[in-house]
């Protein structure tokens, strides 16, 4: 179901009559309500009467997390306190959070698009949503609560935690369609097995996972052990939270990013240059209607592409691919780009190989070299030394394959590749080491 | 008739043959026969022991990859031409022997080796045939 049909299936002439009314305003408002932006503008030697065209968007410095950090906590903020009535905060694992505001308008544009995000995934009136995401400063639990509201269908905001009282109130209330994060949707699957809980006798539908990235793979494990649709909805919290993107039930092959809020650019994360569409490279979003909390060529860091295709479901809004890694863990190798991701991805299609690598890169006289460390398991390993060669050859075609670059692989003991509680160390990068 | 042989996966690193060993004896593991074929990067250990089961449980708790493999121990005469006769049965059948490594044996006039084949079974009936003596399992691992 499409819930908003005026505003996602315009024909793209009138999208982009819309995107540069909107984009003008915003260029316009920023100017002359934050200092920041109208110094980052005279710095360019842009004014807001220079943006004619939506490729004069490109005329338009960036914004990244460090200057939001640099203004913390409210010197981005478009609008005088009186009109703030939400304050929403990214979590700030680096440091201090990032603050995000909302006004009246800004709150309704988003339930109205959280609303667009659920009827996307088939969700509907009569239809009972788990929230397990998060309540509180980050974005994901009120985000998806107000959308339920606004689409007319019932809440249960169970907020994250209290595992098995989740899975009681699952099988108790029967909500049809459950809202959390991939990982946590895998924990409670493991948690009901254990409880002896079959989750073919719940009534649930429908998944909505977001807030990390995850995989085909990780999609085809959930469906099958959550016996529901999984989908993948993309959001964040400078931008406006989730409902940026999401992924209709009709297709689930790409994000519907809603494009009318949102215009997208895809940049190469290095020259900064514009990429054309289905190159992948780093998502950068300018916030057409918001108010309180604008952004101007915001850099993600977020590896996608684009497809501007109309889908089957009938949008007519561009589609962003399922997100590929950060930009922050591009390596350059002899001068291609490439993502730790893309190389995982390569990874998890070879039967057996195990999920835990590391890459390694190096230098031998002018050239860079890249070796990935492939962990053997039981699988994959043979007692024969021509068959864990082969092993590692096919790994290191398969790479070749996909992303142009020689790698040499070598097969390495379980375990031996450091595990963390975060983020995996995924790269070695011993230029750097000895630069 | 067929042996059951534990492959070690190992990273060519110091200490890592003798933590196998180490894990092996602290487990009151005796080894039967090694033989470890090595590359740049990694080796694998092959190993016929008292306690196949013992075995795999201790390395693979240590975190170590481990594999079973099918091999034959065959009794050869401890003559020249001895082994030349056995593996001409198996040339002229064209049957590949995949690798092989012989077995420390306290008492006995005749050497035990151990063959690892692409087409083990039709290797043993041939064997058989020919009139070559192929220890058991059991015969092996408390030889």
């Amino acid at each position: 179901m499409i819930f908003d049909i005026a505003n996602e299936t315009l024909p793209r002439e009138d999208l982009e009559a819309l995107q540069l009314r909107r984009l003008q305003a915003l260029v316009e408002r920023v100017y002359h309500l934050v200092p920041f932006y109208r110094r980052r503008l005279d710095e360019a030697g842009v004014k807001p009467e220079d943006i004619r065209s939506l490729a004069d968007l490109e005329q338009l410095p960036f914004t990244t997390k460090q200057d939001i950090r640099d203004n913390y906590p409210f010197g981005l903020f478009a609008v005088p306190m009186e009109q703030i009535v939400r304050i929403h905060a990214s979590s700030g694992t680096t440091g201090k959070p990032t603050p995000v505001a909302y006004t009246q308008r800004d709150l309704n544009t988003w339930a109205d698009l959280m609303a667009r995000t659920l009827a996307a995934a088939g969700v509907h009136r009569g239809d009972i949503v788990h929230i397990a995401y998060g309540y509180g400063l980050f974005t994901g639990g009120l985000g998806f609560h107000y959308g339920v509201e606004r689409l007319g269908a019932a809440v249960i905001p169970v907020s994250g935690g209290q595992t098995r009282r989740q899975i009681m109130l699952i099988q108790d209330f029967g909500p049809t369609v459950l809202c959390c994060t991939p990982s946590f949707a895998l924990y409670l699957a493991e948690v009901a097995q254990e409880m002896g809980v079959d989750f073919r006798q719940t009534k649930l539908r429908v998944g909505i996972f977001g807030a990390e990235p995850w995989s085909e793979a990780m999609r085809t494990e959930i469906e099958a052990r959550l016996h529901l649709d999984a989908l993948d909805i993309y959001g964040l919290s400078e931008i406006i939270g989730p409902g940026v993107a999401v992924e209709c039930i009709e297709a689930k092959h790409g994000l519907h990013l809603f494009e009318d809020h949102f215009l997208p650019e895809i940049i190469d994360p290095v020259t900064l240059k514009r990429l054309p569409p289905g190159e992948l490279g780093e998502l950068v979003i300018t916030t057409l209607t918001k108010e309180a909390f604008p952004l101007i060529r915001y850099r993600t860091r977020d590896i996608t592409a684009i497809d501007y295709a109309p889908c089957i479901c009938g949008r007519t809004i561009a589609r962003i691919r399922r997100i590929q890694g950060r930009s922050d863990d591009m390596l350059i190798i002899r001068g291609v780009n490439v993502f730790p991701s893309q190389i995982e991805a390569v990874l998890m299609e070879i039967p057996g190989v195990a999920p835990h690598y590391q890459l390694i890169v190096d230098r031998q006289g002018a050239l860079d070299t890249l070796e990935v460390a492939v962990e053997v398991d039981e699988a994959t390993f043979s007692d024969e030394v021509k068959g864990l060669q082969a092993l590692a050859k096919r790994i290191e075609s398969r790479i070749k394959d996909y992303l142009s670059v020689s790698v040499k692989v070598r097969l390495v003991e379980p375990r031996s590749i450091p595990r963390s509680e975060g983020k995996a160390q995924r790269v070695v990068d011993k230029r750097k080491l000895s630069a | 008739m067929k042996v059951e042989q534990i492959s070690v996966f190992l990273e060519n690193k110091a200490g890592r043959l003798a933590e196998v060993t180490r894990v092996l004896g602290e487990a009151g593991v005796n080894i039967r026969a090694l033989s470890l074929a090595d590359t740049t990067d990694f080796g694998i250990l092959r190993l016929i022991v008292d306690n196949y089961a013992l075995a795999r449980d201790v390395l693979k708790s240590k975190g170590f990859t481990v594999g079973k493999t099918e091999v034959v121990a065959i009794e050869v005469p401890d003559r020249p031409g001895g082994l030349a006769s056995v593996l001409d049965i198996l040339a002229k059948a064209g049957i590949n022997v995949e690798y092989m490594y012989a077995f420390v044996q306290h008492s006995g006039k005749n050497a035990v080796i151990i063959f690892r084949f692409d087409n083990l079974d039709e290797a043993i009936a041939l064997l058989q045939q020919a009139g070559i003596h192929i220890y058991k399992g059991e015969e092996v691992y408390k030889l």
